[in-house]
């Protein structure tokens, strides 16, 4: 661990594969922004890999005060211990007050090697973060300006705000899709510094064969509008109704964790904490009761509808639009009106299957 | 000889079955009112072991930390095929952060002895953070390979594994010793044997044979009760029906490192979900309703 340490900087690990980052340290930029001006502090994106360079300019176009740059070729391809070795020596050497890690397969490799290491505190998974102060219990003081780590906690049946006041660096995973980036703005100015790599043999264990990446079949994040089923569907036949609505509004077909592990539909699919964190401009969520880890995901969305049997659902909590029924009833009369244009028409004329296209062509999914 | 598995298991609320009935007044959960479970991704964990044991010899030892009441996972343990069953419980032990706990599992994990692969779930329904998993093979001083799913070969000091990283998939191979988190893609838990559950469920650890015998012989002294507690104990070891039972001080643990005052990470504040309510507009299931709906929709633009 380091002392407390006002003066540091907010750090952001610079996830990257292959020499091309992701969206998340980018959005952590976003962030890391915002804390580190609260702060009055620099904000920090540390840079590992081979022939990495490049990337320096678009950390600092999304934010970046600085870039810490460890280049060396065997941290071409990720392993968490000789990773983990080069950021505790920076973070030894700089003392940065925060460290901030996207809630990736990768981020949630390292970052915990990395605490433990340290002897800090790590939170997973969060979804906001705030500067805040902590009061301690009878008048023991106060701590002022700590890093407040919101996650939602228990199945998502409570939010708890964490926090870490003596052993830092205060460090966190935040999920992926839940902070907003900055513009880039390729004005920006930044240092890049070039830091040692010391490694010896021991920290790099792993050997990889074979490494395969899969495009994912099913794209969430752009499609403008995504029907979600839930445990409530109740099968896989009726999941059927789902696609049908969706065929009919040219949206995606999205599920829950429940549905997922139920087998309804594939796991490319689930929206939530441990899926995909979707911002469609409207969600529709058949038989979704709606767990925090599922609104997590969701409660973005521009315009939301519930469609649920239990009029005491929390999904209704973040609806706009709730229909208490069974998806059996409720799904066939929406696609009715749908197809009607929003008009109360049983006798659809031909002319207005040209509707369905018109519909179809706002989305992307 | 084969290789020496050590398995970290945890029981945990069922996070899937919340109720209103869990819930306290002040809308912070009821963990009592809540039912426990084998936290999912750590019987595929045990799977793995078991598999590495059948396929290649060893032996399978199963690690929880937790009240009492853990042993349940312990003895659904030895139903599925675990040679060896540990209950770290100390009250000094909670509260434990991720920190905390790796720190107390990696002393555990050292007394047990030789150990060539350690394997958990990837993370528990209670708290994913799936951080334990990593933090343990630190503390260990071992790689770790987590996201595994697939087994391939154990070959001497070398071990070859698929990891599923959602993306993607990995082929990696690792000298042992070395930590695998598995996933709940990985091969199917095996379930209980008949004939081991009606041996196992007999198996016991110190205290809850000291709980039992509380209450069956309320009045009895204390001497009594402990003679009485050393005889049932020495039977069940005859038997090899015996959980082991470890406090923080016989894993050799240093307090600086455990429970509340080992953990960096305090909460600040727990919310329940209450949801406000923004307050959504109902919505009858007739046609005319959802017609109407849908008319809204279109006029704002949010489709069509």
């Amino acid at each position: 661990m380091i002392e407390v340490n006002r003066q540091g900087e907010v750090w952001v690990f610079a996830e990257q594969e292959a020499a091309a980052l992701s969206e998340v340290p980018l959005e952590l930029l976003g962030k890391g922004r915002e804390l580190a001006d609260k702060l009055g502090v620099k904000l920090a994106a540390v840079l590992l890999g081979d022939g990495v360079k490049d990337l320096a300019s678009k950390l600092i176009a999304y934010g970046a005060d600085k870039v810490y740059l460890a280049e060396e070729p065997r941290l071409g391809y990720y392993q968490a211990n000789g990773y983990a070795k080069v950021l505790c020596d920076l973070i030894h050497a700089h003392k940065p007050q925060i460290c901030l890690f996207g809630a990736t397969p990768i981020g949630r490799d390292l970052a915990p090697r990395i605490a433990s290491a340290m002897k800090c505190g790590l939170t997973a998974d969060c979804t906001d973060l705030q500067i805040g102060d902590h009061e301690l219990p009878a008048g023991q003081g106060k701590h002022e300006n700590l890093l407040l780590q919101i996650r939602p906690a228990f199945g998502g049946n409570i939010i708890a705000t964490i926090i870490n006041y003596d052993r830092w660096p205060q460090m966190a995973t935040v999920r992926e899709g839940v902070m907003p980036m900055l513009q880039a703005d390729a004005t920006r100015k930044g240092d890049v510094i070039d830091c040692d790599v010391n490694l010896n043999g021991t920290e790099l264990p792993l050997k990889i064969i074979e490494s395969r990446r899969t495009q994912k079949k099913v794209n969430l994040k752009s499609a403008r509008v995504i029907v979600s089923g839930g445990a409530g569907v109740g099968s896989r036949e009726n999941f059927k109704l789902c696609w049908d609505l969706a065929n009919c509004l040219g949206a995606a077909v999205a599920g829950s964790r429940a549905a997922v592990d139920l087998g309804y539909i594939d796991r490319d699919h689930q929206v939530g904490q441990t899926g995909t964190t979707v911002r469609p401009a409207l969600y529709i969520a058949v038989g979704i009761s709606g767990a925090v880890q599922h609104r997590a995901g969701m409660a973005e969305s521009a315009k939301i509808v519930a469609i649920n049997t239990d009029k005491d659902a929390p999904i209704f909590g973040v609806a706009h639009y709730g229909i208490v029924g069974d998806l059996n009833v409720v799904i066939p009369k929406l696609i009715k009106a749908i197809r009607a244009g929003g008009r109360i028409d049983s006798n659809l004329p031909t002319a207005e299957s040209g509707r369905k296209t018109k519909l179809g062509a706002g989305s992307n999914a | 000889m084969g290789y020496s598995c050590v398995v970290l298991v945890k029981q945990v609320p069922d996070t899937k079955r919340i109720t209103g009935q869990a819930m306290n007044d002040d809308g912070t959960v009821n963990r009592a009112a809540l039912p426990t479970i084998f936290n999912p991704e750590d019987l595929y964990a045990l799977e793995m072991a078991l598999d590495i044991r059948d396929r290649f010899g060893g032996t399978v030892a199963v690690v929880t930390m937790g009240p009492p009441a853990a042993c349940e996972v312990l003895r659904e343990s030895f139903y599925r095929g675990a040679d060896r069953c540990v209950l770290i419980t100390d009250r000094k032990a909670a509260a434990s952060d991720t920190l905390a706990t790796s720190y107390i599992l990696s002393c555990a994990v050292r007394k047990i002895g030789r150990s060539d692969v350690v394997l958990c779930g990837r993370q528990a329904i209670d708290g994913d953070t799936a951080q334990v998993g990593p933090q343990l093979a630190e503390k260990l001083g071992i790689p770790q390979i987590t996201c595994v799913q697939e087994l391939h070969v154990l070959n001497g000091q070398t071990i070859r594994v698929t990891r599923n990283i959602g993306n993607g998939f990995e082929l990696v191979e690792c000298r042992l010793p070395v930590l695998l988190t598995v996933l709940d893609g990985a091969p199917m838990p095996r379930p209980s044997a008949g004939r081991r559950m009606m041996k196992y469920k007999k198996a016991r650890a110190r205290v809850e044979v000291e709980m039992d015998l509380a209450a069956r012989m309320p009045d009895a002294d204390q001497a009594t009760r402990s003679a009485q507690v050393q005889t049932q104990m020495a039977v069940l070891a005859e038997k090899n029906l015996q959980i082991e039972q470890w406090t923080l001080a016989d894993i050799g643990a240093d307090l600086t490192w455990c429970g509340r005052e080992g953990s960096p990470t305090k909460v600040h504040r727990i919310q329940s979900i209450v949801l406000t309510g923004k307050g959504h507009k109902s919505v009858q299931a007739t046609d005319e309703a959802v017609a109407g709906m849908v008319e809204e929709l279109i006029t704002d633009h949010t489709i069509g």
